[in-house]
């Protein structure tokens, strides 16, 4: 591994901020989005959707609708296989109901036709008889004695006897003896907390375009945060072979963790391998908010102990999250990171995840790290009011460092938790002075950050240029990135790089874009696999020298005798090697494949002004400055951009997304309408503070950034309006009712 | 579905006179096209007006305005004339949706739509705004006040359709405002909402006032004892708190995804207050 370590260097080129590759085509509209594919000969596929919260599917109908003239297909659950696999299972039941209907939206059947209009009039005459069941939409109705039954049997071995059956895991982490820790504090506070789901809130809709062939062979073109993905779900539903499924990512308007599984992909398939045609399934914002994956919706318990100088003493939290209708694992993600800002001899925090009948949860950024952090960092907020101290100074103090064993096991390497809260404390927005009704809140985040499978070509072309296969959805600068760090490496310039996002076929398998891993794990892979074609351009130039290949190194972007012994020859630029490549042995080319590990935690640290109005009960932000860790920002623009668009989609969070559900289990805002994200009016300048703490499990030190952003704003803004109306805010959002009732203006 | 482009205002009324199915007229579309796309209509005749004579036009009329039924928001915020007089009518009708559709929206579309949460409906209502109609039997006056008759019902007959708004000649030191409440700063729909339209006599105090209020019951309206309230004063605290519980007893709002009924009715006293405090320095009031 040493080969992956960080080596300090002066960049020349990472670090710099040249325009992105993507840039004109998507301000000129000519990027092709999922819903840009269009095929000769191409059906329009629409889902019929439950309109019952929880409803068991006696029979479904389609005669009438095959007989519509220029319907060419009908497909229900029953067209698919039952995987044996219970995670494969439940996401193709996601895609198409199989008996039940789960939730409101759930997809149960599925019409292609000849055009959008014939497709739409189908749907309605497909007849599904339902029976409609109990539903439950709240966690904590959801795991009361008696509560309806989302699925059955789905309760894994971890939890204990007696809990509902609607609990499907319990996970636990931590070390020492929180109550012996209680004891020794000054101060214990305890709260209980929820916090409401909320979606990713990408502005393309999902869209795949399916082309099955008579002979077995398979395109699909989507939008999506990793084909390599989707091809193995997919073809494991459609029973292929790998081999012979081939997907295609489209340019991607936003994922945020909701297009890391399949929703219409697979339906898509099934219409075209029915109809014999190709066939285009776009979803409609209703069905995106519906059926697509928004967070967990929580409820979380909190207890921490506090001395009077603000040692924290002993932690402890109890964690119920719902990832709706099918058993999820973002719980463990909770409890791993509740605590982790913190170095601590007592805590623990257990974590149930529990069913209820709300659509299956998808990844959104940080994916269960916001909402524990948000209780955690909340109750330390309120301890520092109680016993007059500054938040600041107490995070400080108990801050997690190099050598601190963390709240979920690992020892922290280098990590940039005290860097980031120096920072914060020495900018002069801690000490800006606030007006009356004014309030400031502060809150730390983190994320793991993931490395994972990588595989890169890059191929250096005959008049010196260079191109980059990878295989990850470019959806926050990747490939401007990973351009950089390969011009970087080859000392050529970034213009002379062009970096593509491949197929399934061109590329050995890649992990989806997620967990933050891409600039991070495609850049290592970029790295050596520049590095790789350095060897064997160097190899060229000794051929020609008629030197030892060990006599020549690179510097500069071209292959030099590596010392007097060597002998004396003019550098050899990649360019000058790249021409004579036919006559040296043939093309060049490097590549790199690998199972990333080295990822590095990141910190980050949000500062934040608030203003409500204690007669309407909103809330104005009025100043927001983030402090984060990014290792090395290889193109700060997105770095910044990374750490603003979380605040963004943050702010909205705490005080107005929310799934509204009706008494009748059904979803009251499926639109950007009613689920209020925030719009640029509602937002202030938002001022980034990139530190530089180097990972070292990265050749450039580099970290992953998308994601520790979305996590602290959710505490920063509860403080800050916590502090300004003087009451303690527990539950997300904190829209203008619920404060207006806070505070006691309305009953 | 058959798409008409009127040429004559009884081509128009003829056309959805005989219609028997379901018809929907067509102005700046920021509704209707919307409802279309998202499949909540499924009209077998739509009528296109815009193009009639003098739906988009503003003309001086008996010292006051004539505002044509298809004028947009935009449009209309760019007559300065109007904005002098009637602010608070203007900056109703401009906080409908973005830029865009302010580009198209018209108040009569807003008026039709007959949402209680409509943002140009309630100064037109404070305004006394007579909005003049078209209809298979000839031209008729009602009150903008007497037009919506619930959510998503008008009181115009089958074959009818708003041609334009009559404003009336403005007195001294007469002005209105318009404010709502949306947990966003734009691009939302009134949670409350409130306008007032206020004279100021010349011993200083508050001669005449209107006062309707949005989104707080199934259609806009009008708190005569709100008015009552400020008549009189120069908006003392007294005189609006009054005005405030005054607003209260007139909600009979909905529990929703947008707000509860204790927060709309709270608000929309809140409102008011706000409300009467802007349209009084508007008309040169001094506190």
């Amino acid at each position: 591994m040493a080969f992956d370590e960080y080596q300090k260097r002066e960049f020349k080129q990472v670090g710099t901020r040249p325009n992105r590759p993507d840039g004109v085509d998507k301000v000129t509209g000519r990027a092709m989005y999922g819903a840009d594919m269009t095929l000769p000969g191409m059906l329009i596929g629409r889902i019929l959707r439950s309109p019952h919260a929880h409803a068991k599917i006696k029979s479904i109908d389609a005669s009438a609708a095959l007989a519509l003239k220029g319907v060419k297909a009908v497909v229900t659950g029953d067209d698919f296989a039952r995987p044996e696999d219970d995670f494969l299972r439940d996401v193709q039941e996601n895609c198409m109901a199989r008996g039940k209907a789960l939730y409101d939206g759930h997809a149960v059947a599925a019409v292609a036709a000849i055009d959008a209009a014939t497709a739409k009039a189908a749907l309605k005459l497909i007849k599904v008889e339902y029976e409609i069941l109990p539903h439950v939409t709240d966690v904590d109705a959801a795991m009361k004695a008696g509560a309806p039954i989302v699925q059955e049997g789905r309760t894994l071995e971890n939890v204990p006897a007696g809990m509902s059956g609607n609990v499907t895991s319990h996970s636990e982490f931590g070390h020492g003896d929180p109550a012996a820790g209680f004891a020794k504090a000054d101060k214990v506070v305890e709260r209980s907390f929820k916090t409401a789901a909320t979606h990713q809130g990408y502005i393309e809709p999902h869209a795949a375009v399916a082309s099955v062939t008579t002979d077995g062979k398979a395109d699909l073109w989507c939008c999506t945060q990793g084909h390599f993905f989707v091809r193995t779900l997919c073809a494991g539903m459609m029973g292929m072979e790998a081999s012979q499924l081939r997907v295609t990512p489209s340019e991607i308007g936003g994922g945020f963790g909701g297009k890391t599984t399949v929703f219409i992909e697979p339906v898509a398939l099934m219409l075209s391998r029915k109809a014999g045609r190709p066939v285009k399934v776009v979803m409609t914002r209703d069905e995106v908010f519906r059926a697509t994956g928004p967070t967990v919706s929580t409820s979380i318990d909190v207890k921490i102990g506090m001395t009077k100088d603000g040692r924290i003493t002993a932690g402890e939290a109890y964690l119920r999250y719902s990832g709706g209708a099918f058993p999820c694992g973002t719980i463990d993600m909770g409890g791993q990171a509740a605590f982790a800002a913190y170095d601590l001899e007592h805590v623990r925090t257990y974590g149930w995840n529990v069913l209820t009948n709300r659509p299956k949860e998808a990844a959104y950024r940080a994916p269960g790290a916001p909402q524990a952090i948000y209780a955690v960092e909340s109750v330390v907020d309120e301890l520092c009011l109680a016993l007059k101290l500054d938040p600041l100074d107490v995070r400080l103090k108990n801050a997690a460092k190099k050598g601190t064993k963390s709240s979920y096991g690992p020892t922290f390497p280098d990590i940039g938790l005290v860097a980031t809260l120096e920072a914060a404390k020495k900018h002069p927005h801690y000490t800006a002075p606030l007006a009356e009704g004014q309030a400031r809140g502060l809150s730390c985040g983190f994320w793991f950050n993931f490395g994972g499978n990588t595989c890169v070509s890059l191929n250096v072309n005959t008049d010196g240029t260079v191109g980059i296969t990878e295989g990850n959805p470019d959806i926050g600068g990747s490939r401007a990135s990973v351009s950089l760090m390969a011009a970087e490496e080859l000392g050529i310039p970034y213009e002379q790089i062009r970096t593509i996002v491949a197929d399934t076929n061109s590329l050995g398998y890649n992990d989806v874009t997620d967990g933050s891993r891409v600039t991070f794990a495609v850049g290592l892979a970029t790295i050596k696999a520049a590095r790789d074609a350095v060897r064997k351009m160097c190899l060229r130039a000794a051929k020609i020298w008629d030197i030892d290949e060990e006599a020549v190194e690179w510097k500069d972007g071209a292959a030099v005798p590596a010392g007097p012994n060597a002998g004396r020859f003019p550098p050899m630029t990649l360019a000058e090697i790249a021409a004579d490549s036919f006559a040296t042995g043939g093309p060049i080319a490097g590549h790199h494949e690998v199972n990333v590990d080295g990822a590095g935690v990141s910190f980050g640290v949000h500062l934040v002004d608030v203003e409500v109005d204690r007669d309407t009960g909103a809330t104005k932000v009025l100043r927001y400055t983030i402090f984060q860790d990014a290792g090395k920002a290889v193109h700060p623009d997105y770095v910044e951009g990374q750490m603003q668009g979380g605040a963004v989609q943050g702010i909205g969070w705490a005080l107005n997304e929310e799934y509204i559900y009706g008494r009748d289990g059904r979803l009251q805002n499926a639109g950007f309408l009613d689920y209020r994200i925030p719009v640029a009016s509602d937002l202030p300048p938002i001022e980034t503070v990139i530190l530089e703490i180097p990972n070292p499990g990265h050749p450039y030190g580099v970290r992953g950034v998308g994601e520790t952003p979305i996590v602290p704003p959710l505490a920063a803004i509860s403080n800050a309006v916590s502090r300004a109306i003087g009451t303690r805010m527990c539950e997300l959002p904190m829209s203008p009712p619920r404060i207006l009732k806070a505070i006691g203006t309305t009953a | 579905m058959r798409y008409l482009a009127a040429q004559s205002v009884a081509e128009a009324t003829g056309a959805l006179a005989a219609e028997a199915g379901v018809t929907r007229i067509l102005s700046g579309g920021t509704d209707v096209l919307v409802q279309l796309k998202a499949g909540m209509v499924e009209p077998d005749l739509i009528v296109d007006v815009k193009k009639l004579p003098g739906m988009r036009e503003i003309r001086a009329e008996a010292g006051g305005f004539r505002v044509g039924a298809a004028v947009a928001g935009a449009e209309l915020g760019e007559h300065a004339a109007f904005c002098a007089a009637w602010p608070g009518v203007a900056e109703g009708f401009q906080l409908i949706g973005s830029t865009q559709v302010q580009g198209r929206a018209t108040m009569a579309g807003n008026l039709c739509n007959a949402s209680p949460a409509a943002d140009s409906v309630p100064a037109l209502v404070a305004g006394g705004v007579v909005a003049r109609i078209a209809g298979p039997g000839g031209e008729r006056d009602l009150p903008v006040a007497d037009i919506p008759a619930g959510p998503g019902k008008t009181n115009l007959k089958k074959g009818e359709f708003i041609t334009s708004f009559f404003f009336p000649a403005r007195a001294m030191g007469a002005s209105d405002a318009y404010l709502r409440f949306i947990p966003r700063t734009e691009m939302d729909i009134a949670v409350s909402s409130a306008a007032v339209n206020l004279t100021i006599g010349a011993d200083g105090k508050v001669s005449a006032a209107e006062v309707a209020l949005g989104a707080v019951a199934p259609t806009v309206v009008r708190v005569p004892a709100a008015a009552k309230a400020i008549i009189g004063t120069k908006l003392d605290d007294a005189a609006l708190a009054a005005m405030a519980k005054a607003c209260e007893a007139a909600c009979n709002p909905i529990d929703d995804k947008r707000g509860t009924i204790a927060f709309r009715t709270h608000t929309a006293g809140v409102l008011a207050c706000r409300a009467a405090r802007i349209a009084h320095e508007r008309a040169g009031g001094k506190a």
